[in-house]
Order: structure tokens, then C-alpha cells, then sequence
């Protein structure tokens, strides 16, 4: 990306110039050189979120498959650290956009999330070409120099329960042997025979079929802000009907303090 | 799992009335609402929040300069621009609050090259030329320096006039080097010193690290954010910019 100069940002003042359309009041909305509304006739909400972001009209296939990556990892549990947030908001009676808005942010994480599903759509992005002994040997270079691996292993239990269902959605979609997609199994294999006991999870088999299926890295990026979407509303609603501060209530002694010993503030 | 909260910074009693009474509550070792409450001024709390330590005299003076100048980015800034949006059209302060902070962690203007700014100054040493090679190292995808404003060559009077009120402080070292050196660093950047390279100075100054500078810049911009957010809720949107579109797919414009 080139330098920008100062009277570039002059020539920018009062108006933007897009290619993505926008709102036209009282006459049309407009997406990517469509009208929104005739161009959307026929097709799914989405549709028109996957041209919207890509500009690419992908196959149905590939929008089912994508669509499917949403579901399987749309979890009501309001444990899980992201959901939580917007239970609480629920349960604290903060309004749904705050509350799932915030769950959406923290999503922005790094053991989960966004975090590692990156970091394994750009490790398996640079290494699908590689020979089965110079992909374990940039994973395990990987691994001494930053400890973990995106995509491989699982901070709450090592096996993924999504894989199978989704690997069943890609084969009966045609997707399941796509280059990155075999990657990501190759990897798990060299894994699995060598002593790293960390097993392929969700983050790398959904960044393979976003590769496979050309997506790139800030389609990804926005994706991701959003597929655990669907297990956050649910959570906020059930516990703003619940007891109001009924959500994880804690004790007094469930917090264990380290610190230091009592002392007093300085004159 | 873990069934409880582990914490070096809270500590109370149980009171036997309640399971979710405390009481004798304390913050790092110090009696909160016997002791802080009353003697500690808010910066001296803020830095006991984010060192664990109480503040020297000079630390909490050069503090207490940066958060008035942080206080309000002013209504030009991407982050108060985002929060008047919420404000402008009716959202709640808290929602003008999130959208802030959003665009106040950016790489650009925000807490992302704030960082890249501390990491400049805290490495660079006093040598004009190992500065500029640190903010080189530090430099974005387009060259740009962190702590410098690519809207224009030169640095903003207001900007100079925060410099030289911080480096005032006693403790300014890295406020003062940049503050002599201002005029060279601009025209080798090409481009002005921007408040978030002051700020950067300032938390290097005063020992922060990273995760406690981005802490306090982040937290510090947020009264004049909203201030700025609530002040658009009580103005009717037609007072408020919504700006041209030019579609260029589209041949004949609205």
C-alpha cells in the first residue's frame, strides 16, 4: 500500500466514492452496481451479505457450506466467554444491540475466536503447497517458537464435535477435498504420529474451506467477527427474562485474592 | 475449571449476614473505602490500578498532565466522530462509549499506534538517527511513522503546545528530547507530530509498558468522547454532517 498525501486527504473532504453502493434516499439503495431491491428478489439474506462483503456471487454450494460454517458454531450456552457477555448484558437489563454488539467484540480474542482462526487461515494459506515433511516442520517450528498452533488443539476439551458434522456437510456439498482442506488433515495426521498431542479443531477446517472456497483474509476477518452470532441473542433474551443479576451470581468467596499484604496509602 | 475468580487486586472479607456481602475491602494491599477514598486523588488511583503501586509525587503530577490533555480528542478525532453517531441519533451513552472505543483501538490514530509509538520511544535511546530508525522499525504497510499525522507536513500548534506542557513535568526525559527535536523528526517524517506521539512520549516517561499505555489512552479520551456524544443527542441530525455519496457504478447519482 502506497503512502497517502496530505492533499489527497483534502480532495477527501465532505464525500466518500465507493464502488459498494449505499443509500439513496426516497429513490433506490444500491449494492455493488445493483439495485438492492431487484437484485435481491430471488436470493437470500445470505446472499447478499457473501456479494455484499466479496463481490463474488459464489455457487450455492459454497453459500450453503459457508452458511453452514455459522451454524455449527452457534452455541446458547452462556458460559462460553463471548455468549456470557451478552447473557449478562440480558440479565443486567442492558439492551440487546449493547449486549450482543459487546459478545460480538470480544470475540476479537485470543485463545479462541478470532485469534487462532486467523492464525491458521494464514498458516495453512502459506503452507498448502508443502511437502508433508516441510509442513510438520513449520509446524513444529511454529509451535517451539510461540507454543500453540491456530486451529490445532482446544483450550476446554481436545476434541472438536464440530468437525465431523461439518466435514459431512462438505462432502455432500462436493467441498471436502479441496487443497487446504487436505492440508488442515494432513497436518492433524503429522501431528497425531509425532508427540504434539493437539488434534485439528474448528479454526483450521473453517479457515480451509474459506481458503479453498477464495475468500481472503479480510472476508475472513469480517466473517469471523460474526459466526458465533447466532448463540448471542438467545442468551441475552432468556436471561433478560430471568431474575434481574440472576446470571452467575458471586459470592464473596468465590474471589481468591494473591496480592499483596494490608498496608497503608502514602502521606 | 476454575470455580473462582483469582485476583491480585481485590481483596474483602465474607460478611456472615450474606453469601454476596463483603466487607474490609481493599485494592492492592490499601483499605479502599477507609483509606483511598478521601487521601488518593483519581490519578493516583488510576496509576495504583495499573501498576499495583502507589504513585511518586513527580509520577502522578506528569499523570495527571496527560489526562487532562487525553481528556478530549475533540470532535475532528475517528473516535468522537463514531461516538457522535450514537449520540446524533438518539443511541445510549453507552453505545456512543463502545463505538468510541472501537475506533480508538485502531492501528491508525488509536491505541494500535500508540503502541508502535511506545515501542519507538522506549527503544530509540537520545542519538537523532537511532530515533529515526526505531520509528522506521515501527512504521506502517505505507512507511508512515507511528506519532505522526499524514493529513499534514507540518504539526499542529496545539500539538507543539501539549509537547511543551508536558515536558514541563519533572520527569519528562523522552518529552523533552522529542520536544528539541520536533522541528528535524517532522521533516524527516514528512509529515507533523500528532497527539498520539505526545502521548506515547508521555506514558514512555513515565515507565508504562505497552498493555498499560494502551489502558490508560484508551480509558483517558473517554470524558471529552462523550461529552461530545451527549452534546449531538440534544441537536436535531440535520446539524450534523451526513455527507456526499458518489457510487461510481452508478451513472446517474441521486
Amino acid at each position: 500500500m502506497s503512502r497517502v498525501d496530505p492533499k489527497d486527504y483534502e480532495a477527501r473532504i465532505g464525500h466518500v466514492t465507493t464502488r459498494l453502493g449505499g443509500f439513496f434516499p426516497g429513490h433506490s439503495a444500491r449494492v455493488r452496481g445493483h439495485d438492492l431491491h431487484e437484485f435481491t428478489v430471488d436470493k437470500r439474506w445470505f446472499d447478499l451479505y457473501l456479494f455484499s462483503l466479496t463481490g463474488r456471487e459464489l455457487g450455492d454450494n459454497e453459500r450453503d457450506m459457508l452458511e453452514a460454517l455459522w451454524t455449527f458454531t452457534s452455541y446458547p450456552d452462556p458460559r462460553i466467554w463471548n455468549n456470557r457477555v451478552a447473557a449478562l448484558a440480558g440479565s443486567s437489563r442492558a439492551s440487546a444491540a449493547l449486549g450482543i454488539g459487546a459478545a460480538i467484540a470480544v470475540t476479537d480474542a485470543d485463545i479462541y475466536g478470532l485469534g487462532p482462526c486467523l492464525a491458521a487461515f494464514d498458516f495453512i494459506g502459506a503452507h498448502v503447497a508443502d511437502s508433508d515433511e516441510a509442513l510438520l516442520q513449520a509446524a513444529t517450528d511454529k509451535l517451539r517458537r510461540e507454543r500453540r498452533l491456530g486451529g490445532y488443539g482446544r483450550p476446554v476439551v481436545a476434541e472438536d464435535e464440530r468437525i465431523a458434522p461439518t466435514m459431512a456437510k462438505a462432502r455432500a456439498l462436493g467441498l471436502a477435498d479441496g487443497p487446504h482442506v487436505r492440508t488442515a488433515f494432513r497436518l492433524d495426521a503429522l501431528l497425531a504420529e509425532g508427540r504434539w498431542r493437539m488434534r485439528i479443531n474448528y479454526a483450521a477446517l473453517c479457515s480451509a474451506l474459506h481458503l479453498d472456497i477464495g475468500l481472503t483474509r479480510d472476508d475472513y476477518e469480517c466473517i469471523l467477527a460474526t459466526i458465533f452470532l447466532g448463540g448471542m441473542p438467545p442468551v441475552w433474551k432468556e436471561h433478560n427474562q430471568e431474575a434481574a443479576g440472576g446470571l452467575f451470581p458471586i459470592p464473596v468467596d468465590a474471589v481468591h485474592y494473591d496480592g499483596v499484604t494490608p498496608r497503608r496509602w502514602p502521606d | 475449571m476454575s470455580e473462582r475468580i483469582h485476583t491480585r487486586i481485590w481483596d474483602e472479607s465474607p460478611d456472615p449476614r450474606s453469601p454476596f456481602l463483603g466487607q474490609n475491602v481493599r485494592l492492592f494491599g490499601y483499605d479502599y473505602y477507609g483509606d483511598l477514598v478521601g487521601r488518593a486523588r483519581w490519578v493516583e488511583m488510576l496509576w495504583l490500578l495499573f501498576t499495583g503501586e502507589a504513585p511518586t509525587p513527580d509520577q502522578s503530577a506528569l499523570l495527571e498532565r496527560l489526562a487532562v490533555a487525553l481528556a478530549n480528542p475533540g470532535p475532528r478525532d475517528p473516535s468522537v466522530h463514531a461516538a457522535m453517531c450514537g449520540g446524533v441519533g438518539g443511541s445510549p451513552p453507552a453505545a456512543s462509549l463502545v463505538a468510541a472505543l472501537a475506533v480508538a483501538s485502531g492501528d491508525h490514530g488509536g491505541a494500535g499506534e500508540l503502541r508502535r509509538a511506545m515501542s519507538a520511544w522506549a527503544t530509540a535511546g537520545e542519538a537523532f538517527d537511532r530515533v529515526t530508525d526505531a520509528l522506521t522499525d515501527q512504521a506502517d504497510d505505507t512507511g508512515m511513522w507511528p506519532g505522526f499525522s499524514p493529513l499534514s507536513h507540518h504539526t499542529a500548534h496545539s500539538v507543539l503546545d501539549c509537547l511543551a506542557a508536558l515536558g514541563r513535568a519533572s520527569l519528562a526525559r523522552r518529552l523533552t528530547w522529542l520536544h528539541q527535536h520536533e522541528p528535524s523528526l517532522s521533516d524527516a517524517a514528512r509529515c507533523g507530530l500528532s497527539l498520539t506521539g505526545v502521548a506515547a512520549a508521555a506514558l514512555t516517561d513515565l515507565g508504562m509498558d505497552l498493555d498499560q499505555g494502551e489502558a490508560l489512552f484508551l480509558l483517558l479520551r473517554l470524558p471529552g468522547t462523550l461529552a461530545h456524544a451527549v452534546e449531538q443527542s440534544g441537536k436535531r441530525h440535520k446539524q450534523f454532517p451526513f455527507f456526499a455519496l458518489n457510487d461510481i457504478t452508478r451513472s446517474d447519482d441521486a
